[in-house]
């Protein structure tokens, strides 16, 4: 009992607390954060504009839309395509080592691959908010003048974001955990210090329990908080 | 309590169009209007002049086209065939900018269509504010304004989804009126509230009447076509069958589905 017990103090003293390993987790923590949240506002940027595009191009007849309208629908469609088609891993090393193997940006680069990625899939979580509100809120916003951009922007979006808040959070769940495979491009976010650590120490057990802990209990706060933040929006419907 | 429009002098939008449309002039010229969904035929050419000042009254079967006639007069659906001129501007020719055209034209829908995600006040004062034609302060005033008129003040802070039907309804009123249009289309606005509170809606709409706002409503209230209407039209299979004065029209009415009808609904 009391060798095991010893072997476990130590393990844990040698993956924190020997030569301040614990700071290499809160750094690398803070890349993953970095880059989720960068990644997180890109997402829902690409998202609204693709998502507003193609409802555009749907609910338009087919006289109406015109070609600059008709090519950034085939635009998004390709966009969304080979975004959805192909890995997330592949698409980074693509990104790192293709399209921007002279950047030593590579937080730069993490964001702007996950929140490409992302948002090809929050442009369809988006898209099917905006076909959940009552075609009567768009009738009502034009008739009263309103263009049906500003439509969209104040009166459909809003409640579409609130139909979607769940899926929403889902994807921000997601792409937090999937901040892990920007080690590939060599960017040292919470995965690569417990990789790095483990390289030192020649112990697995505790760097990677330890940050699965870590992921988990970020991922549990974000569903506290997005559960507060959905309560929130939904104070319009108290009777 | 009165519904008077606001003076047009501060209102850039209506005021060149106040002053060319006198009371009796024809405001909205409906030309061989046709409209088709698919095969459907729903609008077989109707020709209509609605003058300023009118309280024109719709009816008939459902299905008929008398919905897709009113939402054609403001362009919620595009006319297949024919002409709509309102206040001298053909607004199905393509270089119209239908939101300057729709500013001027208020329309009050079935399920009244407020915004939920939005307080009362912000219902009301959002589009004057997007599109310009007010300030948000001068909005909110003339919001209160036009609450207070409908006896419903105390409720500018509320959501939509803690008011009655009646209540709805009655925002969903003021939050046309608050662009100042030249005229109001209803869309069967009594037929989704509960039978108590029609009462109240239809009070709301007398006023405005009295008030000299030029109105096209369709609907189901027999009671309100009589005592407000100035011309009652009879529209079933997509043409108006019978259109008079509303004592002659339900008194003696000629055509014999008209008269067909009547006797199902009176």
């Amino acid at each position: 009992m009391s060798v095991w017990w010893n072997d476990i103090c130590n393990q844990f003293y040698q993956s924190f607390i020997e030569a301040d390993r614990w700071k290499r987790y809160i750094a690398g923590l803070g890349i993953s954060f970095t880059v989720t949240l960068g990644a997180l506002v890109i997402g829902i940027i690409l998202g609204i504009l693709v998502a507003v595009v193609r409802t555009l191009h749907d609910q338009q007849k087919a006289k109406d839309r015109g070609a600059l309208l008709n090519f950034f629908n085939k635009v998004c469609e390709i966009y969304t395509t080979v975004i959805r088609g192909t890995p997330m891993m592949v698409q980074l090393l693509i990104m790192g080592f293709v399209i921007f193997r002279t950047s030593r940006n590579l937080i730069g680069v993490a964001i702007l691959s996950l929140g490409i990625n992302s948002g090809a899939y929050t442009a369809e979580i988006i898209r099917s908010g905006i076909m959940s509100v009552d075609p009567g809120q768009m009738e009502a916003g034009r008739s009263l003048g309103m263009d049906y951009i500003t439509v969209m922007k104040d009166i459909i979006i809003p409640q579409a974001i609130k139909n979607i808040l769940p899926a929403l959070g889902n994807e921000l769940i997601t792409l937090f955990k999937d901040t892990s495979l920007v080690t590939v491009i060599g960017l040292t976010d919470l995965t690569k210090a417990a990789q790095q650590i483990q390289g030192k120490t020649y112990q697995a057990f505790m760097p990677y329990i330890g940050i699965a802990i870590i992921y988990l209990s970020v991922v549990m706060l974000m569903t506290k908080g997005l559960g507060i933040l959905e309560r929130r929006l939904r104070e319009s419907d108290a009777r | 309590m009165m519904l008077d429009k606001k003076k047009g002098a501060d209102s850039p939008n209506t005021a060149a169009a106040q002053s060319a449309v006198q009371p009796g002039d024809v405001m909205i010229h409906v030309e061989n209007l046709k409209k088709t969904f698919g095969d459907n035929e729903v609008l077989r050419g109707i020709t209509q002049d609605i003058r300023k000042g009118e309280k024109i009254v719709v009816i008939g079967p459902s299905g008929s086209g008398k919905s897709t006639f009113l939402r054609c007069l403001n362009l919620l659906e595009e006319p297949t065939e024919g002409k709509i001129i309102f206040e001298g501007t053909d607004i199905t020719s393509d270089d119209v900018d239908i939101n300057i055209i729709r500013r001027r034209m208020g329309m009050v829908f079935q399920h009244f269509n407020l915004f939920p995600n939005m307080t009362v006040r912000k219902n009301i004062t959002l589009a004057p504010v997007r599109t310009g034609f007010m300030k948000q302060d001068e909005a909110d005033k003339e919001a209160e304004r036009l609450l207070d008129r409908v006896g419903l003040l105390d409720k500018a802070d509320a959501y939509p989804a803690s008011l009655s039907g009646g209540q709805k309804q009655r925002i969903a009123i003021v939050r046309a009126l608050a662009m100042n249009p030249d005229v109001l289309l209803f869309d069967e606005p009594t037929s989704a509230l509960d039978p108590e509170m029609v009462g109240e809606v239809l009070e709301v709409m007398k006023e405005l009447a009295d008030d000299g706002m030029t109105m096209v409503v369709v609907t189901h209230e027999m009671g309100f076509a009589r005592e407000v209407g100035t011309r009652v039209l009879f529209i079933d299979e997509g043409v108006v069958m019978e259109e008079n004065k509303p004592i002659p029209f339900f008194a003696d009415p000629q055509n014999p589905r008209l008269q067909d009808f009547l006797s199902k609904v009176l």
